[in-house]
């Protein structure tokens, strides 16, 4: 069930060099990725998005095979192409929604804002882009963190969603992971992470947002020494810092089937070493394979494999 | 010596001045010469601050990556008194780029993990060019554990442009291994000094660089990312790197304003490459002065601290909650 290598269909193993090949046009360097999460899918419920480069409404392209997708179906299998088995992009709300019992989620820390430190500036200002990216996700940075119930098992869960700045991790972020974690140490609670972040360490913030690995991971440290569970569970895409801070640092590591999964983002890799890379590289396949994963868990299993784990954990 | 050191566009003011002092001491010496060299060597002195004061960010990332930079290699002749080197991973191999073994600091036993470039070209191919492999973590991991089983204290020299990007290097778990490494010394039993004595490169940085006590020299840099990496993704295009290192802000000033690090530690005028002994003379200080103020901690207090140290870092606004 977690390895569906073999009976894809030939499309396919192309969608894994798409997957990554799409990725490869962002950036270089450990913190980038920039792949613009698929348009969300229309969720009527929640604030309006512009899309981009996808048609609007019933239809969507899947990023995996590039077969036209009638959305509602995909909706029901939780953003999933019913063809290819492509994972598309789900939002901290909607993972949440799926993965925890209806109306158990309590929202931590939901009071902590980002600011701008460095007084940033790139082609935009950086507390310009804060407040465009707040207004056009509805979220104030790229985590949503509370407790819940995952199957009447009660957790401390977190989630970064890779539509604000790419997921990345800047003080807000790491301060909501750090009080999380130590939140879930006090209370002996399961901390699952689930990460979407293919922006790694906030550049934005700059040193400071580096500094949240850091920190981030040594509460993971306290809440290891104090045998506390956590399960870490990696989505497309996962990168750059986040992937070598807290992503990486679970007792087990979950990952959905080919995500986008590395250090160092694939152009970097290719401007540095000058070949062609693999096909597959850096997907949640190619890390099962050199070891790094514990399993490949399918978006539909998700809560029952984590439920499953938290039992043999003691939990 | 100078005449022996490759010259930054930036220094034009310095090594002109140098070269005349270079050909007057070469001549026969008159009286007048003998004023005309002093009169310039008062001169160099002036020059090397204004030229080392007025440094912009861009310019500080030239000075950190100067081939004549001394690296951990040299800082371990001139800083240390002996150093005992242990090689390899126990489970890949051995990683250049990384120096790992026993050293004495005064009275002090330790272990000193640090980044290491090369000097000659062939070195630096070794090396990658201080970028290390996830064997590199690993070995410096293992070295950490071996410090806090007897108590050693461990010295972190950090000089990294980033953890290497390759393919080996993913197979290989490179995330995996920095994430770890920070884990691990977050924890570590011993007291943990590091210094960023040149380039402070990211999460390659920052995976040797969870300690007690953190430095940066006064021209090295230490950054989420290089400015070429971050002026390709914001700005597309490497040619606004200058831009990009301003934005960032990671120059030892700003990095001590954030209070992400305990101290600056001065260059000579020139810098560090113009002056090697008189900058190790500093660091040592430095480091002597960190490790004694640490030694004497219990370890429960020392590891608290730690968690503290690095807890308080970040900014961000927090409404009251309602």
């Amino acid at each position: 069930m977690e390895r569906r290598r073999s009976p894809r269909p030939s499309t396919v193993t192309t969608a894994v060099g798409t997957a990554s090949g799409n990725s490869a046009s962002a950036g270089t360097e450990p913190a980038e990725v920039a792949t613009r999460p698929p348009a969300k899918p229309a969720e009527s419920a929640t604030a309006p998005r512009t899309k981009r480069g996808v048609p609007e409404g019933l239809w969507q392209k899947c990023e995996g095979c590039g077969a036209t997708i009638y959305r509602k179906e995909a909706e029901e299998m939780q953003n999933v192409c019913p063809q290819c088995g492509f994972h598309w992009y789900v939002s901290a709300a909607q993972r949440i929604a799926q993965l925890l019992d209806d109306g158990t989620f309590e929202e931590c820390d939901a009071n902590l804002r980002p600011t701008d430190p460095l007084g940033f500036r790139d082609k935009k200002a950086y507390a310009e882009r804060i407040v465009s990216e707040q207004k056009r996700t509805g979220m104030r940075d790229a985590v949503v963190t509370g407790t819940g119930m995952i199957r009447a098992r009660r957790v401390a869960c977190g989630v970064t969603d890779s539509s604000f700045i790419m997921g990345s991790m800047g003080s807000v972020v790491g301060e909501r992971l750090t009080r999380l974690v130590e939140r879930a140490t006090a209370g002996k609670l399961p901390l699952i992470i689930i990460s979407a972040s293919g922006g790694g360490a906030r550049m934005h913030e700059g040193i400071l947002s580096l500094m949240q690995m850091a920190k981030v991971s040594a509460a993971l440290a306290r809440h290891s020494q104090a045998g506390g569970l956590f399960i870490s569970v990696l989505t497309n895409p996962t990168m750059g810092g986040v992937a070598a801070s807290f992503a990486s640092l679970g007792d087990l590591c979950f990952a959905e089937p080919r995500a986008l999964i590395g250090f160092a983002g694939p152009r970097t890799i290719k401007a540095t070493i000058r070949v062609e890379l693999p096909k597959g590289f850096q997907t949640s396949e190619f890390l099962l394979e050199h070891g790094f994963i514990d399993r490949i868990v399918a978006r539909k299993d998700l809560k029952s494999e984590i439920a499953r784990a938290i039992d043999y954990c003691g939990g | 010596m100078s005449s022996a050191l490759h010259r930054l566009p930036l220094e034009k003011p310095i090594y002109q001045i140098e070269d005349r002092i270079s050909q007057l001491e070469a001549a026969p010496v008159g009286a007048q010469e003998q004023e005309e060299l002093r009169r310039l060597k008062r001169e160099l002195v002036e020059v090397q601050k204004n030229v080392f004061g007025s440094l912009d960010p861009w310019q500080t990332v030239e000075v950190a990556r100067h081939p004549n930079r001394p690296k951990t290699s040299d800082y371990l002749s001139l800083v240390f008194d002996e150093f005992v080197e242990l090689h390899g991973d126990k489970a890949f191999g051995d990683d250049p780029a990384m120096l790992t073994g026993f050293a004495k600091l005064e009275q002090h036993k330790v272990l000193v993990v640090g980044h290491q470039k090369g000097k000659t070209l062939a070195e630096r191919q070794a090396c990658h060019f201080g970028c290390a492999h996830p064997e590199g973590y690993r070995k410096a991991m293992g070295k950490m554990r071996l410090a806090a089983k007897y108590g050693l204290p461990v010295i972190c020299l950090i000089d990294t442009p980033g953890a290497y990007p390759g393919i080996g290097a993913e197979e290989r778990g490179q995330a995996q291994v920095i994430a770890e490494s920070m884990f691990l010394m977050a924890t570590l039993p011993v007291p943990i000094v590091c210094a960023v004595i040149g380039e402070g490169g990211s999460g390659g940085a920052l995976g040797i660089g969870v300690g007690d006590r953190v430095a940066v020299l006064e021209h090295a840099y230490y950054s989420v990312i290089s400015p070429e990496g971050c002026a390709g993704i914001l700005w597309k295009s490497v040619e606004f790197k200058a831009d990009a290192a301003r934005a960032l802000r990671f120059r030892s000033r700003d990095l001590k304003e954030f209070g992400v690090i305990d101290a600056v530690i001065e260059e000579p005028a020139g810098g560090a490459h113009r002056h090697p002994r008189q900058m190790a003379t500093r660091l040592k200080t430095w480091l002597v002065r960190s490790l004694r103020s640490l030694v004497d901690q219990p370890t429960d207090t020392l590891v608290a601290e730690r968690y503290e140290k690095f807890r308080r870092m970040g900014v961000f606004l927090e409404e009251a909650a309602s």
